[in-house]
This record gives structure tokens, C-alpha cells and sequence, in this order.
């Protein structure tokens, strides 16, 4: 009953921090399968959202608005990954990899030269804040994160039924024949990373406020968070969700459902310590699978040969 | 229609592994005129349709398209100009995304792409009668996934794709090399219907010297990154496999023309 009761408590707080990271999880979605790039640009873009979102608040602005200009700051560091790539010829995981590095720097000037600085919902007038969280009120963040996620979902939904949006579809696809259909592939490149950029910033923002602090670390690992959401969102809905937003909504229930799963080992008695390790191992045996389901159908297609 | 003076092409210049590509090559193809292009492996012919379609940018000459020089214009902005069919049947669609969407990326071919819808339902009914006209029941299969279809039906909806909207010029790189023969034949059928429907300037690659000859205005044959033959009108018209196999020897000054040929 202590196990059970506990988790119960916990099971808001899973349910919020993951309708959140879902916001992220979709801005990985968008570069790891829409675009076929691995950005790893968002480790980066998520703290510089915190960050921004956070400063900005405490000077005394609006959170929304804040929230505005954290998305802002996503875009830039996804339009100097964009460029690193497309204009400097640096492969796309390396040109990620070098924005991440950069930001880092960066996120500590924005945080005025320290690694931590707290937002007090107390002192300010949040948009999400985890101290609401079990309250049946309008407070309750699980509500505008719910919101937000509709009207994101909406919209992208409704973006790449654009031409636009099918153009930087198709670079993902098959960016030689986008090439000979006039689309410019770079880019549509640049404009993916920018758009999953901005989204992952935007959730940096919200996640600082729901915490109370914006740290310059918040955002390690984030991209192995992302695809846990991605992939657990495909293995468990790929055969009923076909539609591109039941894809997406498909990706922020794997968000929800990593942090529900996470409550879970941690009321086990999982180290804490130990979670990065058991999120790497569980998103690495699920990237592989694809690979070890096509050496199977083969060996035994192999097998099929000689015994005919 | 198509100008090309002295157009070069070295691949891995400065190395051991240089090799001319395009060696000083210039054709120039009338308005209308449908031309089989043959030779041998390594003779430069795929080279020259990517060298047209600006691939990759050449060393040196000019490539004018309909009075434009666009030997310098990027490939995306010149496939306004073109439509392209490939050899691999995966390589001219975008296996993810629907029959009809593809449809709808090629009709936008050198057109702004703004934010109004990607696909409209008026031309999803102008779609649904091209593809009937394919005769392969696509047309009662336009959300389905184009990774769906197979190489044939690939080529087929690639070649609409190449033509939706007229292009100044069709390049066809051996766009039945890889199907069934039967698959091939009804695919080149297809090809020299829409060539002929539309009256498209037509640059196209074959391996296989019988179409080489039966279809098309006119026909050339290149080795070497040059042009060796070039046959239009009536002595295309009396042209036979063994005469081609003759007159390539001839040309090249070579005696294995056959294995060439043949064989590749």
C-alpha cells in the first residue's frame, strides 16, 4: 500500500514533467525522423530556453512573452547548427555537437556567470509550476501544458500539409529527388532545424519555470530523453497511429509514459545515479531492433533456401 | 533547346584515379528532337544527363538551356527547366510520402513554395485521371505510401512526375535498366506516349541498342567522354544493331566494340 500510495502522489508530477519533455520529445521527432538528422544541438537549445526564459522573468517580464523569446533563442542555435552544416559542409552530428559546446558558454553568460538561478513562483507569475500540481484548480500546469500541446500539434499538423512543410518532408525522404523537384535542400534543412530547435528551447523554458530554476546542466542527455519518448511512442502505437498528429500525440504519450516508468523504478529503488545509464540502455536496445528483426528475417529466409 | 559547348568533366583530378568524364563535349538538341543516347560502360553518358542537370558543376564549357546559361545555376533552381528519371526506381520518389503528395512536390517544380495547402482537391482529381491513364490501378491507391509500389509502378509515377508540368527538357538516365523485361517494355512505352503526346525535347540513356534505335529522333553514341556518332532522320531510320556494332568499332578504333557493347 506504501508503494502504491506513493506512486499515486508521484503520478501527477510524472504526468506534467512528461506532457513537457513531450514538447522537446516533438522537436526530436521533427530532426530524427521528419528530417533524418540525429541534432544533437538540443542538449544545448534547452538550457539556453531555460535560461533565457528565466532571466527574462526575473528582470521582470511576462512569462508568456519570456517563453516567446526562449523559443527565439532555440531558433538561433538551430539556424548556426543549420549553417554549420549546409554552408560549412560539417557533417550534422558534429555541427550539433559544436552549437551544444558552444551554447554552453553561452547559457552561463545568459545566466549572469552561474550554473543555477531560481525562479521563485512564490516571487513571480509562473506559467507552469510544479507546486500546483496536484490541485484541481486552473493552476494546475498539467492545464496549459495540455493546451499547448494541442494547439503545437495543431499546428505542425497543419504546417507540413503546407507546400513548405512537404518540401522539408520530402529533403527527408529523399533529398536527391527533392533536389530534381526545385527544392532547395539546405535550406529546408535549415529551416527543420530551427523550427525543432525552437521547440525544444520552448520546453527549456517551460520545464525552468515548472522547477523553479533555470541550470546551466538541465539539458544533459535531453536528446536521449527525446528519442526514449520518440521510440517508445512508435513501438507502442506505430500499428494504430498512421496520421502525421496521431504520430505526434503517439510521441508526447512516450514522454509521459518514460517519466510514469521512471516514478516506477525510482519507488523500486533505483538509484538515481544509475538512470542515465538505464535511459541509454533502454533507447540503444530499441534503435537496434529494426536492425536485429531485418538480420533475423534474413537468416531464416537464408534457412528457408536450404531446405528446398 | 539544349546547348552544351566544350562541356569537361574530371573526377578525382590530381589523383591516380583522375578520369575525364567529359572531354570537351558539345551537342545541341533542336526543339522536339528525341534522342537515344548508347556507348559503353564508362563512356561518359550518365555523367553528361547529371552534368546537364547540374549535379555536380563542370570544369569548364557552357551549358545553355533554351537561350539560358546555366552552367552555374544550382541543381534545385535548374530542375524547374527539367524532368528526370532515374535508373534506380527508388531514387525519384520519396518512399514516405503518399502517391499523391508526390505528385503535388513535382507539379510545384520551379514554383514558389508557399503556406497554402501541399495537396488540393482539385488536383487530386486531375492525379486520380493521369494515373488511370497508367493503367496500373494507382489511381485507386493515391494516400497509399510510394514505399508501397513496386519498381515498375515507381518508374511509372516518376516519369508523371518528370511530366506533370512540361518540362523544356525530359532526361531519362536507362530508366528501364532495372525492371523485368516485361516491366521495361511497358515503362518505355509509356516514355515515348508522353514524349509524343507532349512533344518533349527528350535526352535519353539505354543500354540496349534495339530501343536505342527504334525509338527517338535521332541517336549518338559516345566513348570517351566525347560523342563519336551521331545518326538522325533516314540513316537512323535504316539503322540495324549489327551496323551500330560496326560503325561503333569504326568510331572508337577499336576492335573489342562488341563485348562493349553488348555486354554492358
Amino acid at each position: 500500500m506504501g508503494f502504491f500510495g506513493s506512486l499515486m502522489g508521484a503520478l501527477p508530477g510524472a504526468m506534467a514533467q512528461g506532457m513537457l519533455w513531450g514538447v522537446m520529445a516533438v522537436g526530436v521527432f521533427l530532426t530524427f525522423r521528419i528530417l533524418d538528422v540525429a541534432d544533437l544541438t538540443v542538449d544545448g537549445s534547452l538550457a539556453c530556453g531555460g535560461a533565457v526564459c528565466v532571466m527574462l522573468i526575473r528582470g521582470g517580464a511576462d512569462p508568456w512573452p519570456a517563453l516567446l523569446c526562449a523559443v527565439g533563442a532555440g531558433v538561433l542555435a538551430g539556424l548556426c547548427t543549420g549553417l554549420l552544416h549546409t554552408r560549412c559542409g560539417i557533417p550534422a552530428i558534429l555541427s550539433g555537437i559544436l552549437t551544444q559546446l558552444a551554447l554552453y558558454s553561452v547559457n552561463l553568460r545568459i545566466l549572469g556567470g552561474k550554473a543555477n538561478q531560481p525562479v521563485s513562483v512564490d516571487k513571480y507569475p509562473l506559467a507552469v509550476s510544479q507546486r500546483y500540481v496536484r490541485e484541481l484548480s486552473v493552476q494546475n500546469p498539467i492545464l496549459p501544458a495540455a493546451v499547448l500541446l494541442l494547439l503545437l500539434i495543431g499546428g505542425l499538423y497543419w504546417y507540413f500539409g503546407t507546400e513548405r512543410g512537404c518540401a522539408v518532408r520530402a529533403v527527408g525522404a529523399n533529398a536527391g529527388m527533392a533536389r530534381a523537384q526545385g527544392i532547395d535542400t539546405r535550406r529546408a534543412t535549415v529551416a527543420g532545424l530551427m523550427l525543432s530547435n525552437g521547440l525544444v528551447a520552448g520546453a527549456g523554458g517551460l520545464l525552468a519555470q515548472y522547477q523553479g530554476a533555470a541550470d546551466v546542466n538541465m539539458g544533459r542527455g535531453a536528446i536521449v530523453i527525446g528519442l526514449a519518448a520518440v521510440i517508445i511512442g512508435e513501438v507502442l502505437f506505430s500499428g494504430v497511429f498512421r496520421n502525421f498528429a496521431l504520430k505526434m500525440t503517439a510521441v508526447v504519450i512516450g514522454a509521459v509514459l518514460y517519466y510514469i516508468v521512471l516514478q516506477i523504478v525510482l519507488q523500486l529503488g533505483l538509484n538515481t545515479n544509475d538512470l542515465k545509464l538505464l535511459t541509454a540502455a533502454v533507447v540503444a536496445v530499441f534503435l537496434a531492433l529494426p536492425a536485429w528483426k531485418e538480420r533475423l528475417r534474413r537468416s531464416k529466409r537464408g534457412g528457408g533456401k536450404t531446405n528446398a | 533547346m539544349l546547348e552544351l559547348k566544350e562541356i569537361t568533366k574530371t573526377f578525382h583530378p590530381g589523383t591516380v584515379n583522375a578520369r575525364r568524364a567529359l572531354d570537351r563535349l558539345s551537342l545541341t538538341l533542336e526543339e522536339g528532337e528525341f534522342v537515344t543516347v548508347i556507348g559503353g560502360n564508362g563512356a561518359g553518358k550518365s555523367t553528361l544527363l547529371n552534368a546537364v542537370a547540374g549535379a555536380f558543376p563542370i570544369d569548364g564549357g557552357q551549358i545553355l538551356l533554351d537561350g539560358q546559361d546555366v552552367t552555374h545555376m544550382p541543381e534545385h533552381r535548374r530542375a524547374a527547366f527539367l524532368g528526370r528519371v532515374f535508373q534506380d526506381p527508388m531514387m525519384g520518389t520519396a518512399p514516405t510520402m503518399q502517391i499523391d503528395e508526390n505528385l503535388a512536390l513535382a507539379a510545384r517544380r520551379g514554383r514558389r513554395r508557399g503556406l497554402k495547402w501541399g495537396v488540393t482537391r482539385a488536383e487530386r482529381e486531375e492525379y486520380r485521371a493521369l494515373l488511370a491513364g497508367l493503367g496500373l490501378g494507382l489511381e485507386d491507391r493515391m494516400s497509399a505510401k510510394v514505399g508501397l509500389l513496386s519498381g515498375g509502378q515507381r518508374q511509372a509515377l516518376t516519369l508523371l512526375m518528370a511530366t506533370v508540368r512540361r518540362p523544356k527538357l525530359l532526361l531519362l538516365d536507362e530508366h528501364t535498366a532495372a525492371l523485368d523485361p516485361k516491366t521495361a517494355g511497358k515503362v518505355l512505352e509509356l516514355s515515348q506516349q508522353i514524349v509524343r503526346r507532349d512533344g518533349l525535347t527528350t535526352l535519353m540513356i539505354t543500354h540496349n541498342m534495339k530501343d536505342a534505335i527504334a525509338c527517338g529522333s535521332r541517336l549518338i553514341m559516345m566513348d570517351g567522354g566525347r560523342i563519336v556518332l551521331d545518326l538522325a532522320g533516314e540513316e537512323k531510320r535504316r539503322l540495324t544493331v549489327a551496323d551500330l556494332l560496326e560503325r561503333f568499332s569504326a568510331a572508337s578504333g577499336r576492335e573489342e566494340a562488341e563485348d562493349k557493347l553488348l555486354l554492358s
